[in-house]
């Protein structure tokens, strides 16, 4: 018959229609400040500083080695090396950033800082409400704002931060032993100083 | 009883009351003058808070029909939605194209909307509320019909815009081949009637038989009339799935693309406007105006009644907008030469085969079957002629 067709698609939208009053599942759509879906383990928006125990500044895991900083292919990052040292996780003196500012108007997620890294100390966020009035500095992440616990890295990705953790504390007992056995026999050997060069340059 | 009687009168005249109390304190020779000013702030007020719900109940509407929720953030269920939009174009920049003829330019919009206004003049929208009761109020209502179209193609042509000009053409071949199967199919509620004012024919479909209304539809050639009007109707106010000339997809916004801010505004509200105005025509020829639907709801006041018609054809308009994809410029073609015309003619021949056929049982039947006989077979022929083939392209030398 004529029109047909047009009589099974507006009974069709009526259904549609009348059933998203009926049934909530139609209603698909997330209202997003309100309710928000739970992320899954892989997503990343921007990276950020990783550091132990409870204080930001003295657990920054950072050691300003400036890698990422040349790796990044939009030049995104800048880092400023400090002048004096300070004890790192095994107790060894090194540097730390003194500015260290993301730009993340610039970056583009790519996430190679996160694989440069020898220290495991730069890693991807999940944050993705970044919205802000000031398109310059409110864009310009610096040290603070960067630096995030090793418990909130658990929080957002449990199996990766599960494998680092497990990864650094192998390499800490190691350097630990190799510090010791070297204590033990530093009074024999006149060399040692030379041989702390390649362990204190070496990635933890 | 009678007091009841009384009382549902007053409160059906109540606007009429307040309009000759009004014009009682201002001098007789002002008081034409003073009367339509009042009833033009009227319609000033009353359409346009339509059309900002009516925005909003079409875009709920299309929401739920596709399983969204509409506009759900200002107020409550996005109820101040179209305040916002107002305050937003009105804070747009206005862009005119450097190239654009101005003068023209800016007069499209503001002819599009006072011509949308102008046939509301003719419309009766309670007992005794009409602005104007013309003698030839169907003719005026046609002839400023075709003043929009006028403004379509000064803002389509004015633009200097290939997209504008585009959709200014697609608009005037859509909007004139749309035309003629409106008039022709308003023309059996004249025969009918006898006469081109919309008084006398609202007032020709006030009785009641039992508890049925003499509305006009409820015949074979009204029900056919109706349906070809408002096919025509969604055609004119170029809504889907006739909305060729704004396709979004294919030419942007058509006519009205270079336009920004409050006349971009201006050219929504007149669309609007035009099919409240179209609607409001097709109840008043063949939904019997303003008249309740059974006896014993008259005493509803009639101007509601009339508001309760509009609004339940504009929620046809958005269904239909929520269910049918846009058709191709030679299928629109066809629709209106080829299908809606020649039953827009054969309507005519059954209305006056109706008007000469005296019982009932026999008309009813003889009509019907000169109406359906035509409709079917045209729907079988015009589907045979569908062919698939090649297309040849033709280009300018």
């Amino acid at each position: 018959m004529v029109g047909d067709g047009i009589l099974k698609g507006l009974a069709e939208t009526a259904r549609n229609f009348l059933g998203s009053y009926v049934g909530k599942d139609r209603l698909i759509t997330v209202q997003y400040p309100e309710e928000r879906i739970p992320q899954i383990e892989a997503a990343r928006s921007f990276p950020f500083l990783v550091y132990d125990g409870p204080d930001w500044q003295a657990g920054m895991r950072c050691v300003a080695c400036q890698i990422c900083e040349k790796e990044c292919p939009p030049k995104c990052i800048l880092i400023k090396k400090s002048a004096d040292k300070k004890p790192d996780a095994v107790g060894k003196l090194q540097a730390y950033p003194a500015v260290f500012d993301i730009d993340i108007s610039v970056c583009m997620s790519c996430q190679i800082c996160v694989e440069v890294c020898p220290f495991d100390a730069i890693k991807m966020d999940v944050d993705y409400d970044l919205g802000t009035d000031d398109r310059f500095a409110g864009l310009l992440l610096d040290k603070q704002r960067l630096s995030k616990s090793n418990e909130y890295y658990h929080q957002i990705h449990p199996t990766e931060a599960a494998a680092v953790d497990a990864h650094l504390a192998a390499d800490r007992a190691k350097t630990r032993a190799a510090a010791d056995a070297k204590a033990a026999a530093a009074p024999k050997v006149v060399a040692a100083p030379q041989q702390t060069q390649p362990v204190g340059g070496e990635p933890k | 009883m009678t007091q009841a009687a009384g009382l549902t009168q007053s409160i059906d005249q109540i606007f009429v009351i307040g309009m000759q109390w009004l014009l009682s304190y201002v001098p007789a020779g002002a008081q034409p003058l003073v009367s339509a000013i009042v009833y033009v702030i009227a319609l000033l007020i009353v359409f346009p808070t339509l059309f900002a719900i009516v925005t909003w109940l079409e875009r709920k509407g299309l929401g739920r029909i596709q399983n969204r929720f509409g506009p759900n953030r200002v107020g409550p269920w996005g109820l101040f939605q179209p305040i916002a939009d107002a305050v937003k174009s009105l804070t747009k920049e206005d862009i005119v194209p450097i190239q654009a003829d101005h003068v023209v330019h800016f007069l499209a919009p503001i002819l599009l909307v006072t011509a949308a206004f102008l046939a509301y003049a003719v419309l009766p929208v309670g007992r005794n509320m009409v602005l104007a009761d013309l003698d030839a109020g169907v003719l005026f209502f046609f002839a400023i019909g075709s003043t929009m179209e006028l403004a379509v193609f000064m803002a389509g042509w004015s633009s200097r815009s290939k997209y504008s000009l585009l959709g200014a053409m697609r608009a005037i071949a859509q909007m004139i081949s749309y035309e003629v199967p409106m008039v022709l199919a308003s023309v059996v509620v004249i025969m009918q009637a006898g006469s081109l004012s919309t008084v006398t024919i609202v007032d020709r479909q006030a009785g009641y038989t039992g508890i049925w209304p003499h509305w006009f539809v409820f015949t074979p050639w009204g029900i056919v009339g109706f349906t070809l009007f408002m096919i025509a109707a969604t055609a004119e106010s170029n809504r889907s799935p006739f909305d060729l000339p704004e396709g979004e997809s294919e030419i942007i916004a058509g006519y009205y693309i270079e336009y920004s801010g409050f006349k971009f505004a201006l050219f929504f509200l007149g669309e609007y406007l035009g099919m409240f105005a179209t609607s409001g025509m097709a109840i008043t020829l063949f939904l019997g105006g303003w008249s309740a639907p059974f006896s014993f709801l008259t005493w509803i006041p009639s101007y509601i009644w009339f508001f309760i018609k509009l609004v339940a054809l504009i929620c046809g308009f958005i269904w239909i907008r929520g269910t049918l994809p846009r058709l191709r410029m030679d299928q629109l073609m066809n629709l209106a030469w080829e299908f809606i015309l020649p039953m827009a003619l054969i309507n005519m021949l059954v209305a006056g085969v109706w008007h000469f056929l005296p019982n009932w049982p026999l008309r009813w039947l003889v009509c019907s079957a000169i109406v359906a006989i035509p409709c079917i077979l045209l729907g079988i022929g015009l589907k045979h002629k569908k062919k698939f083939q090649v297309r040849t392209y033709r280009y300018a030398e």
